[in-house]
This record gives C-alpha cells, structure tokens and sequence, in this order.
C-alpha cells in the first residue's frame, strides 16, 4: 500500500513539471470570487493546526490564515471551503487548481519554492525538527541514537532531515515509515520503534497525550529548521499579495497592538500612529492597490484576530499543546515575526 | 424343525423404541469429541487456540468492562479513570464515540439534515428489495428504476425537476425503442432511442429543469459533495458503484465475447488498462490529473469523480468474473438457443445470462464486499471516508491520543454490512440452486 501510495506520489510530483505551464490561467482572485468562496488545502488533521470541533468546523493556526485570507477578499471568513490534502498530494492540488492556496504547515524549501513552482508568501509558523525518546532508552543527546530505529512521517522533509542528520554524524539507524501522526504515536508507545521524530510543536503536542507524558522526553537537538508557511501557485502576483499581505496584516496587527476587541474602536477615529490608520483603512487606500476594499485588514482582524491571538486560542500554554511562543514571537520580543510596513 | 410362527413363543409387533445413547456418543460431549478432541494433533491445536482466546478474552475484556462512554475529552476520561483508581490504558475511552460518531457516520453533513441520507439509505434498501428476493411482486421493479434518483436528490439537494428531467429523458428513449421496434431492426431502433436521447440531453434537458424551477420551484437545500464524510461518503460511493458496475460489467463481458472485431477489442483494451493499474492511481488521476485536462474554471465535483473511476475499475472486475461464468456454460446452451431460432438478445437474456450470472455470484459478490471496503483508500486522495474522519478527529485537542476505539468502531461498520452481503450471497446461491440437494 504503501509503496504503491509513494509510487503514485513520485509519479504526481512529476505530472506537474510538465503541465504546469498549460493548466492554470491567471486571475485566481476573479475565479475565487466568481466561486464565492476560497478553495483552501489544509491538513487532513494534524492537532493545532487544522482539526475539525464536534459541530464539523475547522479549526487550528493554519486554518485561520484560510480565514483571514477569505475575511480580505469576501468580508466574511466563513467563505471558506475546506479542501483537506495529503502530503503527498498538496502540490499537485495547488498546481491543478483543486485549491487556490495552501496552508498544510508546509515548510519553504529551495526546490519546493522553485522546482515545484510554488510561491510562499511567508512564514507563519517557526518549526525545528526534534527527537523523542522513552526516558527507559538511557538517551540524554540525539549524538546517542546510532542504531535505533526510528519512526518518520513519509513525504515530508522530517524524512529527508534523519536522513541527513544521520549520514553526517555517521551513525545509521533503521527507519519506520508511518503515514499520520496517530499512527506514529501507536507504534511509539507500542515500542515499534525507539525514536519518535517530527516537529518540535508536535512531538511536544504528542507527548502531552500520552498515558504517562512523564516516561518520555524530548531531546535538546533540534536539526532543522522548518519555517512553515501559506504558499500559491506560480505565476499570479496579484494573488500572491493578497494572500502574502493577509498574513502581514496579522503580525503587523499584533505589533501594533491592534486586536478583535479593539479594532473597531481603533477604526472610529484616526489615531497617533498612521500605520494603525493605513492598515484599518482610515487613511490612504492600500487595500485598493490590491483589488480588495478599503476596510479588508480591518475584516480580517476583527474576524480572526492578530497573529497572537490566533497563536493563543490554537496552540498557546493554555491550550493542551501548550507552546511557548519561543522563535514565534515578535521580533521586538526576541522572536522572528516580522512584517514589512504598511505603507 | 422348521421355525414357523406356530413354535415361535414371542413375535415382536412393533419396533423397540431407540435407547439413548451412551454418554460419549451425545450431545455437546459428541460434538467436542469429535470436532475438537478427534486426534492428538487435534487435541494440542484446541489446547493452543483456547489458550490463546481465553488469554486475548481476559486481557480485553477489563479494557472494555471499564471503558468510560460519557466524557468531554481523552484528558477527562483518564481523570474519570483514575478516580476509579484505574490507570490512563485500563479503560477504553468510548466517549470519543459517544462525541464523535456522527462525524463518523455523516461527515460534516448538516446535522439537521441527517434525515436525508438515512431516508436515502431506506429508499435504496427499498429499491434493492425487489431485485434481491425474488417472492417480492414483480411490478415493485419500476420502484427500484426510480429509487436511484430519489438517493441522488435526497444526498445532494437542489431542485426536483433535475431527478424528473432525467427520468423524462430516459423514458423518452424508451418510449422510441419500444415505438420503432416493431418497424425496423431493433439495431437501429436502439441507436434511434440513444440519438433521441442524447439530443433531449444536450438541448432539451437545460433549459427544462431551468424553466420547471422558475414556474413551480421544488427544491430542498442543497449539500456539496465536499460535506459528505465517514461512512456515509463510503456508502455512497460504494454501493452507487455496486448499482452501476453490474450492468456495465455485464455490457463488457458480453462485448469481449462479441464477434465484432471492434467491440471486441475495445472492451478487451478497457478491461486490461482498468485492471492492470492500482486502484490508488486511478483515484490520484481522478483527483488530480483529470484538472489538467478539464478546461480551466470547470470544476466537476471531486466525488462524482471517485464514483465514476471506482464505477469503471469495479465494472472491469465484474466483467471478467462473468466471463467465467460464460465460459463454464456449455456449448450446447449456446448452440440450443441458436437452433430454436432466438435472437442474439433473446437468447442472451433468456438463456445465457440467468445460468452465467448464476455461476457468477460468489465471485460478484465477493467482488462488491471488496469494492466496498476499497472506498477506504479515498483517505490518500483527501476525502473524510471513515478512516479519514477517525484521523481528523484524532488531531482535535479534546481527541488526541485515542485510537484503538475509533477503529473499533470503523471496523464494527465495515463488518455489519459486508457480514450482510456474504449472507445475502448464500441466500442467493441456495435458492438458485437446481441440482439436488
């Protein structure tokens, strides 16, 4: 099953290549418009970042940018339909225009970027990629992993990365190739395997719903970076800055202080700071240099929220993933946000 | 001296009533003795099994015994767990059922529409019946033509008229079969009755629905296919291409029999290219490759697709399972019908096919059971089929780390009905049967 899933993969990832010069005309933003709602891939479940509540709507850090994005162009961010891809499909997807943008917490890779001609239009989550072990291993450092074996996700760049951490350390380790997340937590906690990698998020998320969180521990090396972000197709600018300035507008919102609560408040009048009043679109008209209205970042943030808050209600210490905001804060708080300005 | 009846003391006049059996030799004592204990190597094989499932039984069955049905979140059900001084795996945790399951059974259909696909699933069960048993009366057939719109209007939505346009245009069709038949070769009656209905399709059929809403609008509301899910997305897909598969499959068979060079091998070439390649590459060409060939801004619903391309890898399995079926009648069938003077089509129908078929039921229902199960592997393609909701439920805050419980569940559906279908099979098979029993 599953080597046929990856033969398929490999043979997708190439269809692409060829086509994609043929397939997709220009004007998404017209398409989606005409559609009335954003088509947009997430992950098929992946906790935090996209999983569906009891009454079937989605929810999750990657889920809002979808939001925001559709809250820009629509008014309303329910205008979403939610089109859940797999890992090894997303590209394709994006490429044959079954979505009209990705947010599957992907990570912005060289050949990713241009090879398979797609545009990320930023980072909206800083990820690394980590170990976990059983305290029983006796493992202190990933430097004493030779020869483990090794439960990895297939189709993603943590494949790649044990791969190359191993190869340059010179130790060997045998892999367990696993398709989701829920597989891998059974096979680790069944004892298939004695290492665990993923994300820093996850393996942080995972270990929190383990039976006895307290057996495990999840190493200090991190060996990779892996910035996530929303990504277009190749080849409609115009698109590409809607999506890229919705995610702006969200961190940009954050470090002005700008939330839900008080971004109608803030809209009423003009305030000391012009950024504030050009980004709520009470002075100046950025949003028509864009085809959007004038009050688009207003609608997104009282929607959806600033960056922090949607990293709070998904993802934060008070919710049972429990991350701290780390490399994801504000660069003015010593993390790596950071947006152009709105002028 | 010769025994006569006259020397003889005592005739017995009726039969000894039997005596009971020694004890070995009954009851439950029999049936062990010799199902389970007839030879010493049966007797280590019992021993073995039995250890085994009293072993497997004793394990599980406090897992289950303590399993929690009522809690808000995994977290909850370990602390419901622990009051009862149990640890976090001493239980299941079959709140997540109680929660979620109909997410699992519906998807992110709307709940308030729920009566839709239960009342679909009724009218299908309703519309099979006829065609199942055969004591049913025969006229309820015409129920069973119009039950696969009623479905298709039920699960979707929209307006009325588009189920009705449709079966307007295929009784136009037959209404021009039937009228022309007696006239003209039916060869030609047939072509007759597609061009009529094709045209009534290309040209007729828009405008109809369109008009038909806008004086007297029926309708109910409408639900994208992207809201289907759990397993009654796998119901959907599943038995649309058991409902369709059949009679395609049956066409292609009799096609690859066929005498003409070009009916021949285009049904030789379709079977071999759908069978020579993975279901899983058909269902990535549906989903994807299909975009690129479709002119842009056309967007052919995703599901409709995956019926379509399961519809056609299943009608190629069928068809080679009732090509045996052709190929075990004997010569003579054919030769018999031919000399009394019967049509190709008559002796078709009449002759051929009942015995084929007949021959061809555990392998055609042996190939819906797996057809069925098959529509699991819409999980790789993005579609929340069972497996798929399971998944998405298990990244939810309140639902990760559960897992056994889910697949319990899953696996429980799955049962029931391909349970039903192989005892629907045997049914079949024994009151088929004509030889002596």
């Amino acid at each position: 099953m599953k080597i046929i899933t990856r033969a398929a993969h490999l043979l997708l990832a190439a269809a692409p290549l060829a086509l994609a010069a043929t397939s997709v005309s220009a004007a998404t933003l017209d398409e989606v418009k005409e559609a009335g709602q954003l088509k947009c891939g997430i992950h098929e479940g992946l906790a935090g970042f996209a999983a569906p509540n009891s009454d079937g709507q989605w929810q999750g850090l990657d889920v809002d940018i979808c939001r925001a994005v559709a809250a820009a162009i629509f008014g309303d961010s329910e205008k979403v339909e939610y089109i859940p891809v797999t890992g090894s499909t997303r590209f394709t997807a994006l490429a044959s225009g079954e979505i009209d943008m990705l947010a599957r917490t992907t990570t912005w890779t060289f050949s990713r970027d241009t090879d398979l001609k797609n545009e990320f239009v930023g980072i909206n989550f800083y990820d690394g990629q980590g170990f976990m072990v059983p305290k029983a291993l006796g493992v202190s450092s990933a430097l004493e992993l030779d020869g483990t074996t090794i439960c990895v996700n297939t189709g993603t760049t943590t494949e790649l990365n044990v791969a190359d951490y191993f190869r340059g350390k010179g130790m060997s380790y045998e892999p367990v190739p696993i398709e989701t997340g829920a597989e891998a937590q059974q096979q680790f906690l069944s004892g298939s395997c004695d290492v665990f990698t993923g994300d820093a998020s996850g393996l942080a998320a995972n270990r929190a719903t383990f039976p006895k969180p307290d057996d495990y521990v999840v190493l200090p090396e991190i060996i990779s970076k892996e910035p996530l972000g929303p990504a277009v197709r190749h080849g409609d600018s115009e698109w590409e800055d809607i999506v890229r300035w919705s995610l702006n507008a969200l961190i940009s919102a954050e470090e002005l202080g700008v939330t839900s609560k008080n971004a109608e408040e803030l809209a009423g009048s003009l305030n000391e700071n012009a950024e504030i009043n050009r980004l709520l679109g009470t002075e100046g008209d950025l949003g028509a240099m864009i085809g959007l209205e004038t009050d688009w970042a207003k609608t997104i943030i009282t929607s959806v929220g600033n960056y922090g808050e949607i990293f709070e209600r998904h993802v934060g210490v008070n919710t049972p993933i429990g991350l701290e905001r780390g490399v994801n804060a504000l660069w003015t708080e010593g993390g790596l946000l950071y947006s152009p300005p709105f002028r | 001296m010769p025994r006569t009846s006259k020397n003889i003391s005592f005739v017995r006049t009726k039969l000894l009533d039997s005596k009971v059996p020694p004890t070995r030799e009954k009851g439950v004592v029999l049936w062990v003795r010799k199902n389970l204990l007839s030879s010493w190597l049966n007797i280590i094989l019992t021993a073995i099994v039995a250890y085994a499932a009293i072993h497997f039984a004793i394990g599980l069955w406090p897992w289950l015994k303590n399993g929690i049905w009522q809690a808000s979140s995994l977290a909850d059900c370990r602390a419901i767990l622990a009051d009862a001084g149990l640890g976090p795996t001493d239980g299941a945790c079959f709140a997540v059922i109680t929660d979620r399951w109909h997410q699992l059974l519906f998807g992110f259909y709307p709940p308030d529409l729920y009566w839709r696909p239960i009342l679909a699933m009724l009218l299908f069960i309703g519309g099979i019946a006829p065609i199942l048993f055969f004591s049913l009366p025969r006229s309820l057939l015409v129920f069973s033509a119009l039950a696969p719109l009623g479905c298709f209007w039920l699960l979707w939505g929209g307006t009325l008229w588009l189920p009705l346009s449709i079966t307007l245009g295929v009784c136009i069709g037959y209404a021009v079969l039937r009228g022309l038949e007696k006239h003209i070769a039916p060869s030609i009656a047939a072509v007759c009755a597609l061009a009529s209905m094709a045209f009534f399709f290309l040209f007729g059929f828009q405008p109809l629905v369109g008009f038909a809403q806008d004086s007297f609008p029926i309708s109910i509301q409408k639900v994208a296919s992207r809201e289907f899910g759990g397993f009654m997305l796998g119901a959907t897909i599943g038995l649309s291409a058991i409902v369709l598969s059949l009679p395609l499959g049956i066409l292609l068979a009799l096609a690859r029999q066929s005498n003409l060079p070009l009916i021949k091998w285009s049904a030789i070439i379709f079977i071999e290219v759908i069978r020579g390649v993975p279901l899983i590459v058909w269902l990535f060409t549906a989903q994807l490759l299909l975009n690129y060939f479709l002119p842009p801004g056309t967007s052919f619903d995703l599901t409709l697709r995956v019926i379509i391309m399961v519809t056609l890898f299943a009608a190629a399995y069928i068809a080679e399972v009732i090509r045996g079926g052709l190929a075990a009648l004997p010569k003579g069938q054919y030769e018999g019908a031919d000399s009394l003077g019967l049509s190709y089509w008559q002796s078709t129908r009449l002759i051929v096919l009942p015995q084929a078929l007949k021959i061809s039921i555990p392998g055609i229902v042996n190939e819906f059971i797996g057809l069925f199960k098959d529509t699991t592997l819409v999980v790789f393609i993005g579609l929340l089929d069972p497996i798929g909701v399971a998944r998405a439920i298990q990244a939810t805050p309140e639902w990760n780390g559960v897992y056994w419980e889910l697949f319990i569940f899953i696996g429980l559906l799955f049962f029931v009905v391909c349970y039903a279908m192989a005892r629907y099979s045997l049914h079949l098979e024994n009151s088929l049967r004509r030889d002596h029993k």
